[in-house]
């Protein structure tokens, strides 16, 4: 059966963020076995080992710009969790306010900027009626810009495009594929949002720049947030600044409520039949986030902590970092060895990396997916394969009760007339991200509003400098911090010794949902949601960039931490 | 192809653009170039005649974090500049295209305008074991540089990655990370991890409207907006010269915006314009933010820690000396070049020195590449 497959190879998967490569077998028209492999590293985990641990953040930051402050925040609730620092309710709230805005902002961006063209007919776009576009986008929002003269703009835009041949970003893709859906009014309409998007994202950042200095790539601080309130001073977080923040904030939900989400809807009703492809694995796994009583406090997350397995909504099974029987990494298909063998797994406290290239030397056609194939490591839970992201973050939180997400997620799914399995697909993953990012943008007001009435009362702390002093601190000590990057659950470890860092390792979204198959065969998230997709052309694989781009890849977070020279942790010298 | 291509002011008028809009555009473009002026007249001149300039963007060893600044640039008409007054011919986080499409588009645009396109590149390039740490459809990225090179008016190297290596050339530099500017000459560096959007748009734009290269400094940095200290811009400058400094974070010095050389500052050693243009739309930079720069824009800054650590690393460097003897200390250093910069301005740092001498390639791989791009 095997030998009557084609190969298919997409290498590089673009609209993603970093270097990933799949490899496909296909017959009869469907995918029938995949592979999924990194194919960049740097090793920053090894350049972390001897540092301050308070300057993590910064250098685990740089793991990915696209994922901006995720790893920042990871960090430093890893350090604080290792030297037992609370911080003041202000700092998570602020924190929070920045965890919402990158949301809003990666969610958005991915939708329109990253995902949006595998559903979207581009060139099509050009036999639209204007006048049918601006009415069937008047009849799914109340998005001020949606006049007959606008359309019009929009297409003469591509038109000129097309015309010139000079189609740049465009160019070469795979418009006219049978497996586009969408008539020419409704690819018009997303084009202008495409572009539309393209504009408003560099808004809701901006609460990045008045909180953490910039973006990409914000401040962040052991101990709380690094600025200091006071209403009244020029030099502060002063009221401007919080206007700003607050206008930000109901500016992003108008785009979210009037733009985003009847786009989102607009486009799964056409492509009904991706609510039964790409569903993969049967496991559920978020660390949950966006406390309400401080991170210590799980249960008053906004999104709930827990795994659900085998698709069973009626029970939730406790999580734990610090349990080394829990999250273990496996290298069987990763270019690495373990000294307890390959088909072995490691806790990440206890993590091992020695480099064991056994891949082609480049140029190649073809990676040896018998044996080891990427970069990327291959963690379970419990030994079970489990998908992470917007998707795994509704499942737990459904399957706990959380209400605002169980109303979220039956009103769509009543909207498009599909069943709660509809979910568990290509289009229920991408659905999921857009419904978080509504749920999003209201927490994210309510955790303004919160931060006002806490600074109008007085309590402007942002910083415990109690254990800021490495004299303060314990001669060991280890920590692990949780977080949901947009691209699901992610955590960092840590071991301080003598004031500096012993060991850090970082298990991503990505590393769970794009790594190769682990020591028993099983595959991860994107391998196995592959499975039974259907390739029209071979030559064109445009569903395979659908399901892909449904997890939202980020490579350069999945393959950050090993050590290609392949030497124990303990063994580096520095100085 | 076949009809020529539009002008960017042409492409601006189709978008429903005034001339006013674009000759504000141009004054803006011009002041933060530092044309001053003067400068406006022939900017909006160049701008209504040149067609759009291909350009090919590549990742290798990165974040992304320098596109996703790129799509941040903050005047309204920037991101349409970008988007659609250059022809991205090639951008691994933005084309539309995949895998074979992909790459054919890239070999296409590669021959199309050979000697006419501009290339880009986000992220260092590992040198160590053939370059086996970052491959793109089976070609490793040292492989695509030199290639690309060949055809390429002119190469920028965008952000700290591409520039100095970033994070992932700090010690003991796993992979070999190294910056282009060590594998290709006359590269215009434009470091910062991201560099500031509104940089990022200008450097690009002076190339189109001018057709040359922006003047550089000794490091390959475009003067107009690497030539002054975070530290000699900074609005809480007069709080240093006083002698008033934040002590710990969020006190009552912090509340008043007082210095933060003594969080760890590290203005007095950065070369960048986050004072002056600032963060997304100029909404804040770090140090407006309460929290110490840490110097991104610098070779070698992740070696310089920890980073909350004040700068003591200057010879005769305390706090009662000025700052003005930091930055002659920095001057020689810029002189002689970028491992001596980097050198002295971590002259207590051993680890850099021998990142600073893995980081570099043998020369053997530089030749053939420059040869292949017929730079002298």
């Amino acid at each position: 059966m095997r030998m009557m497959a084609k190969r298919i190879v997409v290498d590089p998967v673009t609209r993603i963020e970093g270097h990933l490569r799949i490899e496909a077998d296909v017959q009869n028209g469907q995918i029938v076995d995949a592979f999924s492999a990194g194919t960049m590293v740097r090793g920053i985990e090894i350049i972390l080992k001897g540092r301050d641990p308070r300057d993590a953040w910064a250098f685990t930051e740089r793991v990915c710009g696209v994922c901006t402050t995720v790893h920042a925040l990871a960090s430093v609730r890893t350090v604080e969790n290792a030297l037992g620092i609370l911080i003041p309710a202000n700092a998570e709230l602020v924190r929070n306010l920045m965890f919402c805005a990158h949301y809003l902002q990666d969610h958005v961006v991915h939708f329109y900027i990253l995902h949006a063209l595998d559903w979207v007919d581009v060139v099509d776009s050009l036999k639209a009626d204007p006048a049918e576009a601006s009415r069937i986008a008047r009849s799914l929002s109340d998005w001020p810009r949606n006049s007959t003269n606008y359309f019009k703009t929009v297409q003469n835009r591509i038109k000129t495009f097309v015309e010139r041949g000079q189609l740049g970003i465009f160019a070469n893709a795979y418009w006219g594929h049978p497996a586009y859906n969408l008539p020419p009014e409704v690819n018009l309409i997303g084009v202008a949002h495409y572009l539309e998007a393209l504009e408003w994202q560099k808004e809701i950042v901006k609460v990045h720049a008045v909180f953490g200095g910039k973006n990409p790539h914000p401040h962040y601080l052991v101990g709380g947030a690094p600025c200091a309130v006071d209403p009244e001073n020029a030099m502060a977080l002063n009221a401007e600044r919080l206007a700003l923040v607050g206008k930000l904030i109901d500016d992003a939900l108008q785009f979210v409520e009037q733009v985003y989400i009847p786009d989102l809807l607009a486009v799964a009703s056409f492509y009904k039949d991706w609510a039964a492809i790409g569903g993969g694995l049967r496991n559920y796994l978020a660390y949950g986030d966006l406390p309400t009583q401080g991170y210590n406090d799980p249960l008053s997350f906004k999104f709930p902590r827990g795994a659900v397995l085998d698709r069973n909504l009626n029970e939730v099974h406790e999580l734990s970092g610090s349990d080394p029987d829990q999250v273990r990494e496996f290298v069987s298909h990763s270019w690495y060895n373990y000294s307890s063998g390959d088909d072995q797994s490691l806790h990440p406290w206890e993590g091992e990396t020695h480099l064991n290239y056994t891949g082609p030397q480049p140029p190649y056609e073809n990676l040896n997916v018998e044996g080891k194939y990427s970069w990327l490591k291959t963690p379970r839970w419990k030994g079970y394969p489990m998908e992470v992201g917007p998707l795994a973050r509704l499942v737990v939180a459904y399957a706990a009760g959380q209400q605002e997400v169980r109303e979220a997620v039956d009103g769509a799914l009543s909207k498009l007339g599909v069943p709660l399995t509809a979910l568990f697909s290509t289009l229920g993953r991408t659905a999921a991200r857009g419904l978080e990012t509504r749920l999003i943008a209201h927490w994210m007001k309510e955790f303004y509003d919160t931060l006002i009435k806490n600074i109008k009362n007085g309590d402007t702390r942002m910083f415990n400098p109690e254990k800021w002093d490495p004299d303060t601190w314990p001669q060991e000590a280890r920590g692990v911090g949780l977080s949901e990057a947009p691209r699901g659950a992610l955590a960092h470890w840590i071991i301080i010794k003598d004031g500096k860092i012993d060991n850090y390792q970082l298990v991503v979204p990505t590393t769970w949902n794009g790594s190769p198959r682990d020591a028993r065969g099983q595959m991860s998230a994107y391998e196995a949601s592959l499975l039974g997709t259907p390739v029209a052309d071979p030559e064109k694989p445009l569903e395979i960039l659908r399901t892909v781009h449904s997890f939202d890849p980020c490579i350069a977070c999945a393959v950050h931490l090993y050590d290609p020279e392949g030497k124990q942790l303990h063994q580096v010298k520095f100085y | 192809m076949g009809k020529k291509p539009l002008t960017i002011w042409e492409q601006a008028q189709a978008q429903g653009y005034s001339r006013r809009d674009f000759l504000r555009y141009c004054a803006y473009l011009s002041a933060s170039l530092g044309l001053g002026a003067s400068g406006t007249a022939p900017l909006a001149r160049a701008l209504e005649n040149k067609p759009r300039p291909p350009i090919l963007w590549f990742h290798f060893q990165e974040c992304t974090c320098c596109s996703e600044s790129f799509i941040k640039s903050s005047h309204p008409i920037v991101a349409d500049i970008v988007l659609d007054k250059i022809s991205l011919e090639y951008s691994e986080v933005l084309q539309a295209a995949a895998g074979v499409q992909s790459e054919e588009a890239l070999h296409q645009a590669m021959e199309k305008y050979h000697g006419e396109y501009i290339m880009t590149v986000e992220g260092s390039v590992p040198t160590k074991d053939g370059g086996i740490y970052c491959t793109i459809a089976g070609r490793t990225a040292l492989d695509i540089v030199k290639e690309a090179a060949q055809g390429a008016k002119a190469v920028i190297a965008w952000g700290s990655c591409a520039s100095n290596g970033c994070v992932q050339s700090a010690a003991p530099n796993p992979t070999s990370a190294t910056p282009i500017h060590k594998i290709l000459r006359n590269v215009v560096n434009v470091p910062g991890c991201p560099p500031i959007a509104d940089v990022m748009s200008g450097v690009i734009v002076h190339l189109l409207a001018f057709e040359r290269l922006p003047q550089l400094d000794s490091q390959g940095r475009p003067k107009a907006f690497y030539s002054t200290r975070v530290h000699d811009s900074c609005y809480r400058r007069p709080y240093y010269d006083a002698g008033l400094f934040v002590e710990s974070f969020d006190d009552d010095n912090a509340k008043k915006g007082y210095c933060l050389y003594k969080m760890g500052c590290r203005g007095p050693t950065t070369y960048n314009s986050c004072g002056i243009i600032r963060w997304n739309e100029r909404v804040s930079y770090p140090i407006q933010s309460g929290t110490p720069c840490i110097g991104c824009s610098e070779s070698g800054y992740f070696d310089n820690d920890p980073l909350y650590n004040r700068l003591p690393s200057f010879p005769g460097f305390g706090i009662q000396t000025t700052a003005e003897t930091i930055g002659t200390y920095l001057a020689a250093a810029a002189g002689g070049g970028i491992a001596i910069h980097a050198i002295l301005t971590n002259i207590r740092k051993r680890r850099i020195i021998k990142a600073e001498l893995e980081k570099s390639l043998n020369d053997k791989d530089i030749e053939d590449a420059n040869d292949e791009r017929g730079c002298e």
